[in-house]
C-alpha cells in the first residue's frame, strides 16, 4: 500500500447514490455524489435535517440503516473499494481506520459497562491477545489525552457529565489510532460553553494523532471554526464545495447564499435576517431538477427540467445553471 | 412603558427522591429566588445553559408550575394565589409556545380542530364563528392556502409549519404575554429565519410582550430588547441588548459570549473558556453559584451571594467585581 501524505486522497467517494425504498415510493437520499476527502484535512459536511449529510457519513462505514442501500457508485479508502469489501474486513477497517463518534453520548455508550471495559472492548474486538492490564495502561494514556482523571475509568456512564461522556466517546473512537474521524453532529448534545471546549480538545487532537476529520453539522459556526473545507448538501446532492473561506465570503450557490444570509452572528448587528422561503424538498420520487428550483430566487426553465451537475468555478465547485451558462 | 408581569422573590424547588434509608429529602434548587419585570411591548430574552432555570421560570410567570415562594404579579393584580376559575380567565390572555412542535400538537387533531381548541375552551360556542378566528389567525401567521391546511393533520404538515400552528395556537385568544420556550430550537436553519421575522412581525401587530427563552445568544441578540443571563436558578446579570452586548459585566456572561461559534472563519481565535461544568442544583457551591469556575474568583465569593446591582445604565450585575 502506498503511503499518503498531507494532501493526498485518502477517501474517494465516486458517484454515489443511496435509496431507501418505502411504502409510498423511493426516498433518494443521496445521488450522485462525488468526494474527495483529502489526508489531514477537517471537510465540514453541512447542511438541514434531510439533506443526506448522516446517510452520505454512516455509508463511509457502510453502516446505513437497512432497507436503505446503495445503489450506485463507489467509496475507495486509501484505493480499496468499502462498498465491495467481507464483512471480516469491515469490522477490521471500522475503528482501526475509520472512526466514528455520535450525537448523544448517552445513547452510544452502554450504561451497564464501566469506562474502563469499554476501552477493553475497543481494543480487544481488533486485538483479541492484548491483556487486560495492557488495555488498560492505553485506556489511561489516552484519558490524560483528553483531560479526564485515570479514576474515571471504574465509573459507569450516569456518573459523568455531558461533557465528559462525549470526550469518553472519542477517546474510545481512537484508541486504535484511525487516520479517518467521522464526527457527526459531536456538539449538538452539548451547552456552548462545552461545546467549546470540546471544539478545541478536537482540533488538538487531530494535530496530535494526524487525523484527517469528516465533520457533518447543521451549525455553521461550528464548521466556520473548524472546517477547512466544506461542502454544502441539499436535497440529497452536493451543492457547493469550496475552501471555508470563499463558502463564507464568496458563496455561490443560491441555497448557500440564502444559508449564510439568515444564520444570526452575534458579532455582527443585524437589523434583518434574510429568511429563505419555502422548505427542504421531498426526497421521495423526486422530479428531474435542481431540487432548490422551487425555492430558489433566481430560478430559470433549465433548473426545473435538467438537475445540474457539480462543476469547477474559479477555485470552488457548485451545481447550479447560474455558474454553467457564464462558464 | 408600564410593568406588566412581575416576579418578586420567586422560588421553585423540586423534590428529588433520594437514595434508599436517606435521611434527608432533597430538592433541586430550580429557580432561587429570582425578582424579574417585564414591560409592556418588549420582547425579554432568558439565556442561559441547560439546567440554568430559564425554563422553570417562564413556566412560573404563566402559573403553569406553582413557585414555593415568592410573589407574581399580572397587570398589578397579584396572580400568586388565583383560584381556578380566575387563573382559567388568565389563561387565554398569557400564552406559552413550546420547543417541540411535533409533540406540542396532538396527531388527531387536526389544525382547524388544534387552533379552534383554546377557543372553544375559552366560551367561543358558536362553530363558523370559530371557524372563522381560525382561518384569520392562519392568515396572520403564513399558514396558507388557510381553507386547505385548516383540515390537515400534523404529520402532513412540514416543521415550519407545524410552529406557526403552534404559534396560532397561542396567539388566537389575542393574549398579551407569551412565553417562547427555544421556539425556533428544533427548527431547521433556514426556517429559524422565517419564525424569528414572524415573531417580530406578529409583536408589532399584535402589541404582545414576550419571554424570549433561548440557549442561543445569537438569536437573543437578534430578537430582544432586554437579556436577563441566569446560572444555576439565579439571574446573573441582566441588561439592555445593547449594554449586555458591548459591554457584559458578570464572568459568566464573559464566558458564554467567548464561546458563542461565530459563523465567520475570518473570526477564528483561541477562546478563553471557564474550566469544569455546570454543578448540580441539589447542592450547588456556596456564595457565588459560578465562584468554583471562575477566573477572578477572590475569597469574599464563595462567602455570600452577590446581589443584583447597579453596573450601568439599566444594567444590573451580581458579580462583586468592578
Amino acid at each position: 500500500m502506498m503511503a499518503y501524505g498531507s494532501g493526498d486522497p485518502i477517501l474517494v467517494i465516486q458517484k454515489l447514490s443511496i435509496a431507501y425504498p418505502i411504502s409510498i415510493g423511493t426516498v433518494r437520499a443521496v445521488e450522485n455524489v462525488s468526494l474527495s476527502v483529502r489526508k489531514g484535512e477537517v471537510l465540514g459536511i453541512v447542511g438541514e435535517s434531510g439533506c443526506g449529510k448522516s446517510t452520505l457519513g454512516l455509508s463511509m462505514l457502510k453502516l446505513m440503516k437497512p432497507p436503505g442501500r446503495i445503489t450506485s457508485g463507489s467509496i475507495l479508502y486509501k484505493g480499496l473499494d468499502i462498498l465491495s469489501m467481507s464483512d471480516r474486513a469491515l469490522l477490521d477497517l471500522r475503528g482501526r481506520n475509520l472512526a466514528m463518534i455520535f450525537q448523544n453520548p448517552l445513547t452510544s455508550l452502554d450504561p451497564l459497562v464501566t469506562v474502563q471495559d469499554h476501552f477493553i472492548e475497543a481494543i480487544r474486538v481488533h486485538e483479541p491477545e492484548v491483556r487486560r492490564k495492557d488495555c488498560v495502561a492505553r485506556a489511561e494514556a489516552i484519558l490524560a489525552d483528553l483531560g479526564i482523571e485515570a479514576r474515571r475509568l471504574s465509573e459507569y456512564p450516569y456518573q459523568l457529565s455531558g461533557g465528559m461522556r462525549q470526550r469518553i466517546m472519542i477517546g474510545l473512537a481512537l484508541i486504535l489510532h484511525p487516520d479517518i474521524l467521522l464526527a457527526d453532529e459531536p456538539t449538538t448534545a452539548l451547552d456552548v460553553i462545552v461545546e467549546a471546549g470540546f471544539t478545541e480538545l478536537l482540533m488538538k487532537l487531530k494535530r496530535q494523532y494526524d487525523l484527517t476529520v469528516l465533520l457533518i453539522s447543521h451549525n455553521l459556526g461550528l464548521v466556520a471554526e473548524m472546517a477547512d473545507r466544506i461542502a454544502v448538501m441539499y436535497g440529497g446532492r452536493i451543492v457547493e464545495l469550496a475552501s471555508v473561506e470563499d463558502i463564507f465570503s464568496r458563496p455561490l450557490h443560491p441555497y448557500t447564499r440564502g444559508l449564510m444570509a439568515c444564520v444570526p452572528n452575534i458579532l455582527l448587528d443585524q437589523k434583518e435576517l434574510l429568511a429563505m422561503p419555502g422548505s427542504p424538498p421531498d426526497l421521495v420520487d423526486a422530479p428531474e431538477g435542481c431540487p432548490f428550483a422551487p425555492r430558489c430566487p433566481e430560478a430559470m426553465d433549465i433548473c426545473r427540467a435538467k438537475t445540474p451537475t457539480l462543476a469547477a468555478y474559479g477555485a470552488s465547485s457548485t451545481a447550479c445553471w447560474l455558474y454553467e451558462r457564464n462558464a | 412603558m408600564p410593568i406588566l408581569i412581575k416576579a418578586e422573590r420567586l422560588v421553585k424547588d423540586f423534590p428529588v427522591r433520594g437514595a434508599f434509608l436517606e435521611k434527608k429529602r432533597k430538592f433541586v434548587h430550580a429557580v432561587d429566588d429570582v425578582d424579574i419585570a417585564i414591560e409592556e411591548g418588549e420582547v425579554l430574552g432568558l439565556a442561559g445553559e441547560s439546567g440554568s432555570g430559564k425554563s422553570t421560570t417562564g413556566r412560573l410567570l404563566i402559573r403553569l408550575v406553582e413557585p414555593s415562594s415568592g410573589r407574581i404579579e399580572y397587570r398589578g393584580r397579584d396572580i400568586t394565589e388565583y383560584p381556578k376559575r380566575e387563573l382559567e380567565d388568565l389563561r387565554a390572555k398569557v400564552q406559552m409556545i413550546f420547543q417541540d412542535p411535533v409533540s406540542s400538537l396532538s396527531p388527531r387533531m387536526s389544525v382547524g380542530e388544534a387552533i379552534g381548541h383554546p377557543l372553544a375552551i375559552h366560551g367561543m360556542r358558536d362553530k363558523a364563528q370559530r371557524k372563522g378566528a381560525v382561518i384569520e389567525m392562519m392568515e396572520k401567521v403564513g399558514l396558507s392556502p388557510a381553507e386547505y391546511l385548516y383540515r390537515k393533520y400534523p404529520h402532513q404538515l412540514s416543521g415550519g409549519q407545524s410552529q406557526r400552528v403552534v404559534i396560532a395556537r397561542a396567539l388566537v385568544t389575542r393574549p398579551d404575554f407569551i412565553v417562547a420556550d427555544e421556539p425556533i430550537a428544533m427548527a431547521d436553519v433556514s426556517v429559524r429565519a422565517l419564525i424569528l421575522q414572524l415573531m417580530r412581525q406578529l409583536k408589532d401587530e399584535m402589541g404582545l410582550t414576550y419571554l424570549f427563552i433561548t440557549h442561543d445568544l445569537a438569536t437573543a441578540k437578534y430578537l430582544c430588547d432586554r437579556v436577563a443571563i441566569m446560572y444555576l436558578g439565579r439571574i446573573v446579570e441582566l441588561a439592555t441588548r445593547d449594554e449586555l452586548f458591548s459591554r457584559p459585566h458578570h464572568p459568566y456572561t464573559k464566558a458564554l459570549l467567548a464561546a458563542v461559534p461565530i459563523p465567520d472563519p475570518r473570526a477564528r481565535k483561541p477562546k478563553d473558556l471557564p474550566t469544569g461544568e455546570i454543578p448540580s442544583a441539589i447542592d450547588p457551591p456556596s456564595g457565588c453559584h459560578f465562584h468554583p469556575r471562575c477566573p477572578y474568583a477572590m475569597p469574599a465569593c464563595s462567602l455570600s451571594r452577590p446581589p443584583l446591582r447597579d453596573v450601568g445604565a439599566r444594567h444590573l450585575s451580581a458579580c462583586i467585581l468592578d
